[in-house]
């Protein structure tokens, strides 16, 4: 109870600070350079140019030591040893190339960014275009969306229920193995089972992201003018055609910001695999490495910071794509 | 739209189809741990959840009475009584471990020194002798039973007290509810700035927030837990409060600012003309306008912080005091890897406030999930 005291007390004091801060070092700005008077002029051009930072400043504060500060020291710590100490120079890129575990999990990194950016975007366009022709049409959609709201860690829970596995001469509980056995085949423990336990785990994630593609994807879809539908169906194209010929196509950039927002999703994740498998059977991933180097056993800095580092690279393409589109935006 | 040609009844059928088929795989993993949350402990790992509504065969035995149960009659001792509960069926039942099911209901089977035991379909027995009976541990009889349904809430009141979830229920609510209100707060005077106000770099610092939208969390978790042990933070509550704060204001500031660059010119031009300082304009007018766009970042926040496993393992403690639920339903996977009752039930009381709070306020979510992507991306 006193522990839900103290977090309501915070709220008030962040509340109030925040409000404090704004208003208190406005009228500061005020009182210093007073718009009125003989140098009125002189004094609003000045607090213009202060006042953006006393309202972007926390927020720069912010970002700065919690965002770009670790950045920088990630970098640092990446060229030192274990314990930050030493610098080793790139020694621990040089061991991360000849490491085994480091290089499954790339491999399995990939795998992950080549399935599941294209399943959920592939899922979500078909359930955009199915639900919004239907009546029910928005039951469905909050339906499909709802793994969206539901915690990595339920959902590992939810999927390991369905991966359950049970002897052969034991009724099976866990959904696939059911169907599977009903089928004439021997119960698999799937999440066990090489290289294919990988697209298990991969589920997981295709089935909470699918939501979010379709939600976005079907605004697109209604976004289609209608002009052009018309004039296709004018023209005899069948559904099939109007699908992939007229309306695919002009969504072609939202599907893409739907794929790389996906593929940022993927890289980093972490839960589904710690839960599920710990990285064990193959299926490590680059986070979950990471997470291991640094939290497990006798902690290396030094490496988890350059794992951490090569995701970090390899986001960093999706990043200036975003900036751009960004600034193109702006213009 | 697509009614302008007059579609086909047959294609019709097939996207109500297709629709259907979606929905049932999309929500079927999730209804399965929902029904076995409910299900009485023996029953879940026995049968399958979809067979929840039907009767289970179940196996186990009963013990028969002792010496001290039996009645002489006529020439024989005879111990009865009833083996079966209230609703079960027998389907078979036998004397020896190895082979439970041996014998069909109202057989009657010879034992050794000539006794004899029949149970009849009802669930009573009959254990007859010649001699009189010396046992002072009554005879394993097993039995193949059919028990109807049990559904129970048994399973939530347990994990609630003895699995330490109620606790961590309260530890979530104190995470999420500052790590949600404070970094709104702090983005939305900053996203006003970029929207609103002109000044050197402001561009420069819009790409900067774009950029760090998509900067790995792993990054970060060493170097400011390094920081907070450093100033002395340590591992609690101010800690993660700060850094979801810190992780949540980039897409804070970017779905403000985009909303509030959407906003009349006109409105916030006659107001500076009026003589409104920057503080007014922005809580008289940037506020109560950009409300939709703070309701959906806040339902993001909410989510992300209340899902969130990573930040919570690394900045919170493991005790009792400071354990998330996500953590807590990570330990019982570990710990408790095939007790299904206990994981769904568990699984169940995290996603019920993100659930209830999905359904609720479905539309300011895809709002901002739309702000979020289609425009900027």
């Amino acid at each position: 109870m006193e522990q839900l005291g103290f977090a309501a007390g915070t709220i008030i004091a962040g509340m109030f600070g925040c409000v404090a801060w704004f208003w208190g070092t406005n009228m500061l700005l005020d009182w210093a350079l007073p718009p009125r008077g003989p140098q009125a002029g002189r004094n609003i051009n000045r607090a213009n140019l202060i006042r953006p930072w006393l309202f972007v400043g926390p927020a720069l504060l912010c970002l700065g030591v919690y965002l770009v500060y670790p950045v920088v020291n990630s970098v640092w710590r990446s060229l030192h040893d274990a314990a930050g100490q030493n610098w080793v120079g790139l020694d621990n890129f040089r061991w991360l190339l000849g490491d085994a575990k480091f290089r499954e999990s790339i491999f399995n990194n990939m795998l992950w960014l080549l399935v599941v950016p294209a399943l959920s975007t592939l899922f979500g366009l078909i359930a955009a275009q199915v639900t919004d022709r239907i009546r029910w049409g928005n039951m469905a959609k909050s339906l499909i969306f709802m793994p969206m709201a539901i915690s990595f860690v339920g959902a590992g829970v939810i999927w390991k229920f369905i991966y359950d596995y049970r002897g052969a001469d034991q009724e099976q509980i866990g959904l696939l193995n059911a169907i599977w056995t009903s089928l004439g085949n021997d119960p698999q423990t799937w999440l066990t089972l090489p290289f294919w336990n990988n697209f298990f785990l991969m589920a997981v994630l295709i089935w909470i992201q699918t939501g979010f593609a379709m939600v976005i994807l079907s605004a697109a879809l209604r976004g289609i003018p209608e002009e052009t539908i018309e004039a296709a169906i004018i023209d005899g194209a069948n559904p099939w055609q109007l699908f992939f010929k007229i309306k695919v196509p002009q969504i072609w950039g939202t599907i893409a910001v739907v794929w790389t927002t996906i593929t940022i999703v993927v890289l980093k994740v972490f839960d589904i695999v710690f839960v599920m498998t710990n990285g064990q059977w193959g299926t490590q991933v680059l986070a979950n490495l990471m997470y291991d180097w640094m939290f497990r056993g006798a902690p290396d800095y030094g490496r988890g910071s350059a794992i951490a580092l090569v995701i970090m690279l390899l986001v960093t393409p999706i990043m200036v794509w975003n900036i751009r589109n960004a600034r193109r935006e702006m213009r | 739209m697509d009614n302008i040609a007059g579609t086909k009844s047959c294609l019709v059928w097939a996207v109500n189809l297709a629709a259907l088929a979606l929905v049932l795989l999309w929500t079927i993993p999730t209804f399965g741990l929902l029904v076995s949350s409910f299900r009485d402990r023996d029953q879940i790992s026995t049968s399958g959840w979809w067979r929840a509504p039907m009767s289970a065969e179940s196996t186990g035995f009963e013990r028969a009475g002792t010496a001290a149960d039996q009645v002489a009659e006529g020439d024989l001792w005879v111990i009865s009584g009833e083996l079966l509960q209230e609703g079960q069926g027998l389907r078979a039942w036998g004397t020896s471990s190895r082979d439970p099911s041996a014998y069909t209901p109202g057989e009657t089977v010879a034992l050794k020194d000539g006794q004899e035991l029949t149970v009849s379909e009802t669930g009573t027995y009959r254990l007859t002798s010649p001699t009189e009976f010396t046992e002072t541990r009554g005879m394993r009889i097993f039995l193949t039973t059919l028990d109807p349904p049990r559904f129970t809430t048994e399973n939530y009141a347990r994990v609630i007290g003895a699995e330490g979830l109620g606790r961590a229920f309260m530890n979530t609510f104190t995470v999420t509810i500052p790590a949600t209100v404070i970094p709104i707060l702090i983005a939305a005077f900053a996203a006003y700035a970029l929207a609103w106000m002109e000044f050197p770099g402001r561009a420069l610092l819009v790409a900067g927030v774009v950029g760090l939208l998509v900067v790995p969390l792993q990054l970060a978790l060493i170097p400011l837990l390094k920081l907070h042990n450093d100033i002395g933070l340590g591992k609690g509550y101010m800690g993660i409060w700060l850094a979801h704060t810190g992780f949540g204001l980039p897409l804070a500031i970017y779905l403000l600012r985009n909303y509030m660059v959407g906003l009349p010119r006109e409105i916030i031009e006659s107001a500076r003309v009026d003589g409104a300082t920057e503080f007014q304009i922005f809580r008289r007018i940037i506020l109560p306008l950009s409300f939709p766009a703070l309701a959906s970042f806040a339902i993001f926040q909410f989510l992300w912080v209340w899902n969130d496993l990573l930040v919570a393992t690394v900045f919170l403690g493991n005790s009792s005091d400071q354990l998330v639920m996500t953590g807590v339903l990570r330990e019982l996977l570990g710990s408790r890897g095939g007790d299904w009752e206990i994981l769904a039930a568990s699984a169940f009381i995290s996603i019920a406030v993100p659930l209830f709070v999905f359904f609720a306020m479905q539309k300011y979510l895809v709002r901002g999930l739309l702000a979020g992507s289609v425009k900027g991306g």
